[in-house]
């Protein structure tokens, strides 16, 4: 505002808004510079990578992404997100209903929040080896049921290494994201609306069904897409349970860093520009219904 | 401070939470008592899943029996005997602090600028700050790797190099959490008459970011500094091969696969250390009125 004024009063000066576009650009220089050595050369190191095969351009990388363990791969990280976000998604939302709508005593509310921050930010190694201590071979609740109920939980194929495992391990920072992300979402439900929704006859379950759950939606979903970028972009907690034997696109990258397991080192870059667009749909699905879900947030 | 966040959006929950998170709202009618009940469930079977691995560690911590004797306290003890356990906490510590400032550095004038000067730039750099929420860590790290562990950006092959490589990854991770307190930090005062008022007292750029702009926006730089702290201590991504097994989370991870109870220290010393930079930050963010958000992305 302030600009527009300063020009038009020194409307003698007609180059002054293009020197002002020169010298603003001057002014970001530093991050600019700063993230095209740190984020923008990296990406294009694997962009261009992914497009060459024996140094000629070429899309045969993207072509071979159907060959050996890569399919099963993104398949398994895809499922592995899918399931831990839409159970994560269900029960965070289940919590976020009883802590905040169910009639439990206040202080809970505030207990399960904080402990949400935490838990939402314990990740990686540590959680991996509380499961362990749990869950694993000699884990205490594995022993625990041998020993009390002489429940062998080996005998039914349960394995932390597995696919079910490394799923119930990921709820552990799935449950207090949805919690933390839905929470103001459920709190931004208006006292008005219910209460239009009674006077015209609307029993509970009538107000949930065609009021606050299609309100809701858009926020319910969008998390649950965030959730899946965050369980499919993870690698420490797997990495640490199964020690890297699962097969799942982000522990077969780390395996192609290590010693190109895959024998091809674009296919390798191929699978990271794969995994890249599918956290950016994610992401940009998130962006539009979290947009979407402010509208009814705002005033 | 926290321990390996394997998951990008971790902090983003805890941002999210500033903005609205125990505002009430509105409880609605009292609850029947067949709602409560389920409640009640709901709340208590939750708990539990996220209690007993909790408990389970602490138990396999008190468990060592040397000799046959019950000795609980040992491998306490031992884990602060372990050199490892110092160098790794001290060095990624360390690598935090070098990561929060250079980040600051970069972040506060250019979110200032951007609100200042180029406000037709800020899709851009928006843009530009959300791309750690894109790149999954591991695939950033791969690209790194092959960027500077080649000609002609030969980094990586020292100790230095990569300890640069290593610190210029975090700051770019903590870009987003850190781009946006600030911007929210900005959004609250009013840069422009603030600015004009201290150019007419004389004041150059680095005098008035410094002493004007700096001690306005205070509660944005530590909130936005915890979390980057809380993202960059124990990481384990990034680190395992950017630092040579000394940070944190590698060394837990090493430990893990070597000892039997050490690591069951270890983690509840971790989980003890989210919690305390969890609840600095909801202090921090708590005494202020910056409403932050995050990946709303305007």
């Amino acid at each position: 505002m302030a600009d527009v004024v300063a020009v038009r009063e020194r409307g003698a000066l007609p180059a002054r808004p293009a020197r002002r576009f020169g010298l603003s650009w001057v002014g970001l220089l530093p991050f600019f510079l700063f993230s095209f050595a740190f984020i923008v050369m990296p990406t294009a190191y694997l962009v261009f990578g992914s497009l060459q095969k024996d140094d000629k351009p070429s899309l045969q990388n993207y072509a071979d992404l159907g060959t050996g363990v890569i399919p099963l791969s993104l398949l398994t990280s895809i499922e592995v997100s899918l399931v831990t976000a839409v159970a994560g998604g269900i029960l965070g939302f289940l919590l976020a209903y009883a802590i905040i709508l169910g009639g439990l005593p206040r202080f809970l509310r505030t207990a399960v929040t904080t402990f949400s921050g935490v838990a939402s930010n314990f990740a990686g190694v540590p959680l991996a080896l509380a499961f362990t201590f749990t869950l694993g071979q000699l884990g205490v609740l594995t022993v625990f049921l041998k020993d009390t109920f002489g429940f062998d939980l080996r005998s039914t194929g349960f394995r932390l290494s597995d696919k079910l495992g490394l799923e119930l391990v990921y709820l552990y920072f799935q449950i207090p994201l949805m919690l933390l992300i839905i929470a103001p979402a459920i709190d931004g439900l208006k006292k008005e609306w219910r209460e239009a929704a009674e006077n015209m006859g609307a029993t509970p379950a009538d107000y949930w069904r065609r009021v606050a759950l299609p309100i809701l939606t858009p926020s319910i979903l969008g998390t649950m897409i965030l959730l899946f970028g965050n369980s499919f972009g993870a690698q420490a907690t797997a990495y640490q349970l199964t020690g890297g034997a699962l097969p799942l696109a982000t522990l077969t990258i780390s395996a192609q860093i290590s010693g190109d397991v895959l024998h091809n080192p674009g296919l390798g870059y191929a699978l990271a520009m794969t995994m890249i667009a599918i956290m950016a749909v994610s992401i940009g699905i998130y962006t539009v219904l979290q947009r979407r879900a402010e509208r009814w947030l705002r005033s | 401070m926290t321990t390996g966040n394997a998951n990008p959006f971790a902090p983003l929950g805890i941002m999210r939470s500033w903005l609205r998170l125990d505002r009430g709202g509105d409880p609605g009618p009292r609850k029947s008592v067949l709602t409560r009940l389920v409640s009640w469930v709901i709340f208590i079977g939750i708990a539990l899943y996220f209690l007993i691995p909790l408990f389970a560690t602490f138990l396999q911590s008190i468990k060592p029996k040397p000799n046959g004797i019950p000795d609980p306290t040992l491998a306490y003890r031992t884990v602060l005997g372990l050199q490892g356990f110092y160098v790794g906490l001290g060095y990624s510590f360390a690598i935090g602090v070098i990561t929060i400032l250079i980040s600051l550095l970069i972040i506060v004038p250019t979110a200032y600028w951007v609100r200042l000067r180029a406000p037709r730039l800020r899709p851009v750099v928006e843009f530009v700050t959300l791309l750690p929420f894109v790149i999954p860590p591991v695939v950033y790290v791969f690209g790194l790797i092959r960027t500077y562990g080649n000609k002609p950006f030969l980094l990586l092959a020292t100790n230095l190099g990569s300890d640069a490589v290593l610190v210029g990854a975090y700051v770019i991770l903590s870009f987003p959490y850190m781009y946006r307190a600030v911007d929210t930090g900005l959004a609250a005062v009013d840069v422009r008459s603030l600015t004009e008022a201290s150019q007419s007292l004389g004041a150059g750029w680095t005098r008035i970011l410094l002493r004007v702009i700096l001690p306005n926006i205070r509660t944005a730089i530590l909130s936005g500094a915890f979390l980057t702290l809380a993202i960059v201590v124990g990481e384990f991504t990034i680190a395992t091969y950017l630092a040579r097994n000394w940070a944190f989370g590698p060394y837990l991870s090493l430990l893990g696969r070597t000892q039997p109870y050490t690591p069951a220290v270890v983690t509840l010393i971790s989980f003890g250390l989210t919690w305390i930079a969890m609840l600095l930050i909801a202090f921090i963010g708590r005494g202020s009125r910056t409403r932050v958000q995050v990946a709303g992305a305007r």
